[in-house]
């Protein structure tokens, strides 16, 4: 073919042209500005504001920043080695951080045992790799494995004695092995993990855990007697009025009477002493636990047919949504004062955790609530269809989708409690924000030290949240099964 | 976990419900700690440092209460109150006393069903200005625009000063004194109007304390002082003699070196009485003969402690005035020990 036209034309190229480059408007960066910051006028306009904008708020803040001070004993000696700098030279003070950097980490929590909070901090994370990756064998190791060097380096850093770090060490390798045997397993040390936890935190007698323990045990065990004979709800019912009879007599003395006869525990720290993140993550962490399934019982107590249940549920949430939480706060700061006999010591970062979750019980209830609206009826007759009852169902027909859709807003709430925990400093808590910023003014060495603080914890704070929000991302892409 | 000691709590609760609360002293004595309110964090007055201790004027009354009670200054638990906590965790009984340089004023001391037992610091408001503003007095601050807390007794004080000399003044609201002094620097304001003591602590922390002035004129009488709750006088009594103890202890030289010596030495019977030397001083309030002598030994005496915490030697530099002892022409005046 080519040869006949070549014979008849004399004038035909016999190699392809190279492909000429696009046009120097057309591709790259150039391109990328052109279409995005340049494409018309007004996008000009807007995007030469925009960096004016830019620029002079880095000009403004740059020399801030680039003067950093780190070493300095008072703010009067910042302001020192910043004039040294130049005439009418600003600088950022981060000498404040590096001073009291512990207070805003760990309160007033005794220097010598950081250890604690700190491993209690690496389990965490332990004790959440089967729920955050579950099946994902691979996530949980890598997850175990960076708490782990997390915990040591901290560790070794805060220059904690060797035995803590060797036997740390080894707990740390044996959850690793743990994990790479048999992720499975891992559960337990979720399961474990809120004794131990509030052990490695609040120190005082093994015994008290324990039996604590021994009371949901009880619970366990009359509902799997019962179970079968009776239904769930009753069985649970009878199960949680058997712990809590436990939890009101015999736990104590029991507890009490073990510690006499085998006296092992930690030194114990009391809930003065919690402070900076180390109280906003606890109250964060405990409330955002339990009230995800307080949420859950309660939207689905409003979607009951059973009145009282319902009444009770919609009861909760509207009341519980309907007050600020400060008042909450106040609440449990205050008034459970007056109701409660005087001398009685009920601790009051508890109270503060136990209305913290009813508050975001209440908001998660709702967010639930619209995932259980958003399911097809189908849904529920093919579960009603298969001979699922009420709780099977639930559990693995409805609540599977509801809680999918409802990801993006529970994690939402979950964020929003966290930052919320910042609010206990109202009542005298020391949370890092507001409550360990006033002590560090307090001292004449750092009063009138303004950006830096909040800086720093909003910094943290971020991340925290970031970590939260990017979590729920990748968990949304995992749960996807629609093709959209 | 929790839920236990909730139940615990609630059991507790319970059974405690039918008995009567016990004096304050001997609940202090049983519990082997003295439960003191205090601030959550005042420059001098309150305040942790950076180990956890807590320290200042205020705090080291808490400590000579201790001292005189349960004979050691440590065995006291700070609570850190707010301005809006402090009153309902003294009357709920979360704390024993009160002594977060609170103003004793006839509502205080009467709706709420508070004791005033003494003032342990006479304060008053002031205003600071910039060098530059031109201003010598108050009275030249018509038409200023005022940074000032918002729900304090300052703004009212602040309202009845301009009201009663005919002036007038733009308020800008800020939350707490750090905000304060970032808005006063920054400009927003004119002037910066807190306790005369808080005004002190701040210009002594500026980076150019020379361009700033705090004006002569006190607008407001700020007493404050340690607070107990109505009805148990028995502890009320405590307390305040606790702290006449140290005010005598100036009065006649007494310090925490010499305690001992003067105790073994002296022959003035007011002395030997308030270091229980002769008498029962300590007998008749429930406490023994030594206590006075333990919160000298334990914090100083009146003096010492305005010295160590917020006299002229610190970075604050509050002179003695109003809080000098009545010999030197100042309010503080103890009655006399006998």
């Amino acid at each position: 073919m080519s040869e006949t036209h070549a014979a008849t034309v004399s004038y035909v190229r016999d190699t392809m042209l190279p492909p000429a480059e696009a046009p120097v408007t057309e591709r790259g960066a150039i391109k990328w500005l052109r279409e995005n910051l340049f494409s018309g006028w007004l996008n000009t306009l807007l995007t030469l504001i925009a960096l004016y904008i830019i620029f002079v708020a880095v000009r403004a803040v740059m020399p801030w920043l680039m003067n950093s001070v780190w070493n300095a004993a008072s703010l009067g000696e910042c302001r020192q080695i910043v004039a040294a700098a130049g005439e009418g030279a600003t600088g950022a003070c981060w000498a404040v951080i590096r001073d009291r950097w512990h207070q805003y980490m760990f309160g007033f929590y005794p220097r010598e045992l950081y250890w604690r909070p700190v491993l209690a901090f690496g389990l965490l994370f332990v004790a959440l790799a089967p729920v955050l990756y579950y099946g994902n064998r691979r996530a949980e190791l890598t997850l175990t494995a960076t708490a782990g060097a997390f915990v040591i380096a901290v560790l070794f850093a805060l220059g904690t004695p060797f035995g803590i770090v060797a036997a740390v060490t080894v707990l740390m390798a044996a959850l690793l092995a743990l994990a790479w045997a048999a992720p499975k397993r891992l559960v337990w040390v979720t399961v474990f993990y809120a004794p131990v936890c509030y052990l490695l935190l609040w120190g005082g007698s093994v015994w008290a855990p324990v039996t604590a323990i021994a009371g949901f045990a009880l619970l366990a065990a009359v509902f799997v007697a019962l179970q079968p004979r009776v239904g769930v709800p009753v069985a649970l019912g009878a199960g949680l009025v058997a712990a809590v009879l436990w939890w009101a007599y015999p736990d104590a003395t029991v507890a009490r009477a073990l510690s006499s006869i085998l006296p092992i525990g930690l030194t114990a720290v009391p809930s003065t002493q919690f402070g900076g993140f180390l109280l906003a993550i606890t109250i964060g962490v405990t409330a955002i636990s339990f009230s995800l399934p307080l949420g859950i019982l309660l939207a689905l107590g409003r979607q009951s047919n059973m009145l009282i249940v319902k009444a009770l549920s919609v009861g909760f949430i509207e009341f519980i949504r309907g007050v600020p939480l400060i008042t909450l706060l106040f609440t449990a700061s205050l008034l459970l004062q007056y109701f409660l006999p005087p001398g009685t010591n009920f601790d009051i970062i508890l109270r503060v955790i136990i209305l913290v979750t009813f508050f975001a019980a209440a908001y998660l209830a709702e967010v639930i609530r619209g995932g259980l609206a958003a399911l097809p009826r189908g849904q529920y007759e093919a579960a009603d269809s298969l001979g699922l009852d009420y709780w099977q169902a639930q559990r693995l027909v409805i609540l599977p989708q509801a809680l999918k859709i409802s990801i993006p807003g529970i994690v939402s709430t979950f964020i929003g409690l966290f930052k919320d925990t910042t609010l206990v400093s109202f009542v005298g808590l020391m949370d890092p924000l507001r409550g360990v910023t006033q002590i560090v003014r307090a001292d004449i060495n750092w009063k009138g030290i303004y950006w830096e603080p909040y800086i720093f914890v909003g910094a943290i704070f971020f991340l925290m949240c970031y970590g939260m929000s990017r979590y729920s991302m990748y968990l949304e892409r995992k749960l996807r099964t629609d093709h959209r | 976990m929790h839920k236990t000691i909730l139940i615990g709590a609630l059991t507790a609760a319970g059974l405690a419900a039918g008995a009567s609360a016990a004096a304050t002293v001997d609940d202090v004595k049983a519990r082997g700690e003295l439960i003191c309110g205090s601030n959550t964090g005042l420059t001098g007055f309150g305040a942790p440092d950076a180990n956890g201790n807590w320290q200042g004027f205020d705090v080291a009354l808490c400590r000579a209460i201790a001292a005189a009670v349960l004979g050691d200054p440590n065995k006291v638990r700070f609570v850190p109150t707010t301005g809006e906590t402090r009153f309902t965790a003294l009357a709920s009984g979360e704390v024993d006393v009160l002594i977060r340089n609170s103003t004793w004023t006839f509502s205080r001391d009467t709706e709420l069903a508070f004791d005033f037992v003494a003032v342990n610091y006479y304060d008053g408001q002031g205003f600071m200005v910039k060098k530059d503003l031109g201003v010598a007095s108050a009275k030249e601050l018509d038409g200023a625009t005022v940074c000032i807390q918002t729900g304090t007794t300052t703004e009212l004080n602040l309202a009845d000063f301009f009201k009663a000399n005919n002036m007038t003044y733009t308020p800008v609201n800020v939350q707490d004194d750090s905000q304060a002094q970032q808005q006063y620097l920054a400009g927003a304001c004119d002037a910066y109007t807190t306790d005369a003591s808080g005004l002190a602590a701040s210009r002594a922390t500026m980076a150019d304390p020379e361009n700033h002035i705090i004006l002569p004129e006190i607008i407001s009488k700020e007493p404050l002082g340690p607070v107990v709750r109505h009805g148990d006088n028995n502890w009320g009594d405590i307390v305040r003699w606790t702290f006449y103890a140290l005010v005598t202890a100036e009065e006649k030289g007494i310090t925490a070196a010499n305690v001992e010596e003067v105790a073994a030495s002296s022959t003035d019977p007011e002395v030997r009485r308030l270091l229980g030397v002769e008498g029962d001083m300590g007998a008749k309030i429930g406490l023994d003969n030594e206590f006075a002598k333990r919160a000298i030994a334990a914090v100083g005496n009146y003096g010492e402690i305005f010295e160590a915490n917020i006299g002229e030697a610190t970075p604050i530099g509050l002179a003695r005035g109003l809080n000098a002892l009545w010999t030197q022409g100042g309010l503080q005046y103890a009655p006399p020990f006998r």
